[in-house]
């Protein structure tokens, strides 16, 4: 049998982007958290800010760590295996990724050192501002990458000449039409990831009655925060559903699993699609519902995959299943959060076994939300790489055989399963510690200055190196 | 009106490249060296470059983006046929950081993890150079594209290039070693750093007579009058850079065996540069023929020209807070 190179390269990609999204999805909301602690901490004073941000800048920091490594690998990806779409797309998409790397570059060198390694050695609001600068550079680097990925799923700008890509319009091309609801629907998730982080952190030391005030601190703001960006999640999915259906309506048939054109449209709950017969299966489908939430009308009409012809349509199952996954979890999420906010009074969620069960099962819902999220959007975008006008299967490097990719795949699952589980053990570790109780203890790395991200995190063997030369001593640390 | 931005991209390129060689260099050669020392003094030798590895491996990305913003044609040809020692070389770096953050965890696994670091060291490098060979070799090139198989790049010739590359890292990481250790472990970093040094020349002689021999193009480009006059100087500077750096490193001077071995990676790296010029991919695309569009080498010009030196001088002031010898009685509690 042979290997087919294009399928298993595209395993590749989905193999090293999916753990390296995971990190993304934690460190944006958690950079923004971070701020928002200092920030605590400069205006009131309290040492539990100071404590929180401290704890939460170790599992930053380790997270970043993990980010960098295994982001390195990423724009190889480009050259290795998808060298056609590289030279055919290159002059558009290449400065927003290289703006993504050199701006990612200057928050980590000028700003995460600072953050992580500064507190006694640079005045409060320095720190502060430090932590604001990394939580806008996470931003950044976001708003780039989301920007490439936009403009893959709806195209604009640009020219073709002897077939390849020429950009004409840069502000066309960075701000393309799906890219401000792509942007504001990720980055909240990426908020809600975190914040479920956060809580189900909370929970898990409440539990274990350690740090019993900081963890109320988490749940409590963890849960004001998601009431307002949760049900904001679900307006801002509904608009980036009708831009989904103006710009790429075979992705959204797929989404809806509608094989069959029709108005009115029902809405298909649940069943088994079947491509090659383009049927659903067992569907259980809810009358009008699908015009109404698509189209916002009751008799609007769903354009259904059959209408495309057979080489222009996406696989149905994986977003179909992506975006119920997507969904119910949202749908949980909501009624987590409803129920934290209900059990307000006399401090029950904090006293609630089961609540705190829940929230502490629930932390990492919104990493399972962004795969299923993602997996919706790109496969559902197939089979293109650029929405109708480079096919996938034009994209790969023609060099490849199946058993290379094979072969690359087989050594990049061993290598990051061995990273991931060592870097979830360590981060864990971190967790069970809890906040640490007195501040009055400078950490090694402190007193030394900027050592690594994950060395700092384990209090290790940072300072090699003399003593910090101009430390300015923290009032209220 | 439109400048020619190919130029300025070509040195902006070749500098990161350079930069990327010498700094991430010299921590992947203690990595190498860092094998052949006791535990104890490894765990010296890791803290040396602990403040800084990961800055300089960050280049890398800045390199392969650069090279795919600035010359994309390159880039699709380039590399995927180095396909396996790009993909060993980045699973290589990700095992060699990550061994280099978990060995803090814990004592019983800092061997293996150690262990991991100057493996992962050592493998990267040769995949490096393994690159840098079938690059001056030339790939098989049929319009845009290569066409050859993914182990094309096993020749004689990559595989010494590999080789040498280990010789060369190692020779800055001992450089670096004797400016940032004391004592014995200075004593051996000078002793290994003669030993890299002798690998290196041979390295050196070997690439300079094989080229040539091997390219006819290049043997023109060096040894046709009047170029030969010219390019006289090249070789007889790098002898001389090379003699320099044998007597500093049996000598009492700490910095100069570390510059004059960057000397010598630079005088190497202008010996590729004529050989070349002003091929990308050899044989087959120039500069300008690789280059991007025009408007795309000026969208990202603007914000590099901004973000680079902000970058540089962060950068140099990092290495001046971790200026000094690192200590065994520092570090670990």
């Amino acid at each position: 049998m042979t290997l087919d190179p294009v399928l298993l390269s595209r395993l590749q990609w989905v193999w090293v982007i999916s753990w390296h999204i995971l990190l993304p999805a934690f460190t944006v909301g958690l950079a923004s958290y971070i701020a928002v602690l200092e920030g605590l901490y400069f205006f009131t004073e309290r040492p539990v800010w100071f404590r929180l941000s401290g704890f939460w800048t170790k599992l930053f920091a380790v997270s970043f760590g993990m980010g960098v490594v295994s982001g390195i690998t990423m724009p190889f990806q480009f050259g290795t295996n998808w060298s056609r779409f590289s030279d055919i797309t290159a002059n558009v998409i290449s400065p927003l990724l290289a703006y993504e790397g050199l701006m990612a570059f200057f928050l980590e060198a000028s700003f995460l050192g600072v953050l992580l390694f500064g507190r006694r050695l640079v005045p409060r609001w320095l720190h502060f501002f430090a932590a604001i600068m990394v939580a806008v550079g996470t931003l950044f680097s976001s708003f780039w990458i989301l920007s490439t990925n936009s403009w893959m799923q709806t195209p604009a700008g640009y020219e073709m000449v002897d077939g390849r890509f020429f950009p004409t319009d840069w502000i066309a091309i960075v701000f393309s039409p799906s890219f401000p609801y792509r942007l504001t629907h990720n980055v909240n998730a990426f908020y809600i990831t975190t914040a479920f982080v956060v809580m189900g952190v909370g929970a898990f030391l409440l539990r274990r009655e350690r740090s019993v005030d900081e963890a109320k601190l988490m749940i409590s703001m963890a849960l004001d925060l998601l009431i307002i960006l949760v049900p904001l999640q679900f307006l801002l999915g509904d608009q980036h559903g009708l831009n989904t259906l103006a710009y790429q309506p075979a992705k959204l048939a797929a989404i809806e699993g509608r094989y069959d054109t029709a108005a009115p449209a029902p809405l298909t709950l649940f069943g088994i699609p079947d491509d090659a017969t383009a049927t659903m299966k067992y569907a259980i489908d809810v009358p009008y519902l699908g015009s109404l939430v698509l189209t916002h009308s009751l008799d609007g009409k769903i354009v259904g995959l059959k209408d495309f012809p057979a080489a222009d349509r996406p696989p149905v199952a994986p977003p179909f299943f992506g975006f119920r996954i997507m969904v119910g979890i949202a749908v949980i999420m909501l009624a987590i959060v409803v129920a934290g906010q209900v059990m307000r009074r006399d401090g029950l969620r904090y006293r609630s076994r089961w609540f705190l069960l829940l929230c502490q099962a629930a932390a990492p819902l919104g990493f399972v939300a962004v795969i299923a999220g993602w997996v919706t959007t790109e496969v559902g975008r197939q089979p293109w790489t650029v929405y109708g006008l480079l096919r996938t299967a034009d994209s790969v490097s023609p060099s490849l055989t199946g058993n290379d990719v094979a072969l690359s795949l087989g050594f990049y699952i061993v290598v990051y399963l061995i990273m991931f589980s060592t870097g979830v053990i360590f981060m864990s570790g971190i967790v069970r510690a809890g906040v640490a109780e007195a501040d009055d203890e400078p950490d090694e790395i402190e007193r030394g200055l900027p050592v690594r991200a994950l060395a700092a995190a384990s209090a290790g063997p940072a300072t090699l190196l003399p003593p910090a030369p101009a430390a300015t001593p923290e009032p209220g640390a | 009106m439109t400048i020619d931005l190919v130029p300025i991209w070509t040195l902006i390129l070749g500098l990161a490249v350079f930069y990327y060689v010498v700094f991430d260099g010299f921590d992947l050669g203690v990595g190498i060296l860092s094998g052949l020392v006791s535990p104890a003094s490894r765990r010296l030798m890791m803290n040396s470059v602990a403040p800084v590895w990961d800055g300089n491996e960050t280049w890398l990305v800045l390199g392969s983006i650069g090279l795919m913003a600035a010359f994309p044609l390159a880039f699709a040809i380039i590399i995927p046929a180095v396909y396996f020692p790009i993909v060993v070389m980045l699973l290589a770096l990700v095992f060699r950081g990550v061994a280099f953050e978990f060995r803090f965890k814990r004592r019983a696994l800092q061997e293996i993890w150690g262990m991991a670091f100057c493996l992962g060291s050592a493998v990267a490098t040769f995949a490096q150079g393994v690159v840098l060979g079938a690059f001056i070799q030339g790939f098989k090139v049929e319009g845009r594209h290569f066409v050859g198989t993914s182990f094309d790049f096993v020749t004689p010739f990559a595989l010494l290039t590999g080789l040498a590359l280990m010789f060369g890292y190692a020779l800055l990481g001992s450089g670096w070693l004797i400016m940032k250790t004391e004592g014995d472990l200075q004593a051996w970093s000078r002793r290994a750093g003669r030993i890299c040094l002798v690998g290196v020349g041979i390295a050196v002689v070997a690439v300079s007579l094989w080229t040539p021999l091997v390219d006819p193009g290049i043997a023109q480009r060096w040894f046709s009058w009047p170029n030969i006059v010219f390019l006289s100087p090249v070789p007889v500077v790098t002898a001389a850079i090379a003699a320099l750096c044998w007597r500093a490193l049996g000598g009492r001077r700490e910095a100069l065996p570390f510059l004059s071995a960057i000397a010598l990676f630079l005088m190497s790296f202008i010996g590729i540069t004529i050989s070349l010029w002003p091929m990308i991919v050899p044989h087959h695309y120039t500069l300008w023929q690789a280059a991007s569009a025009p408007g795309t080498q000026a969208f990202l010009l603007i914000g590099t020209l901004f973000l680079l030196p902000v970058i540089l001088m962060y950068t140099a002031w990092s290495y001046w807070v971790f200026r000094g010898k690192v200590r065994a009685d520092m570090g670990y509690h």
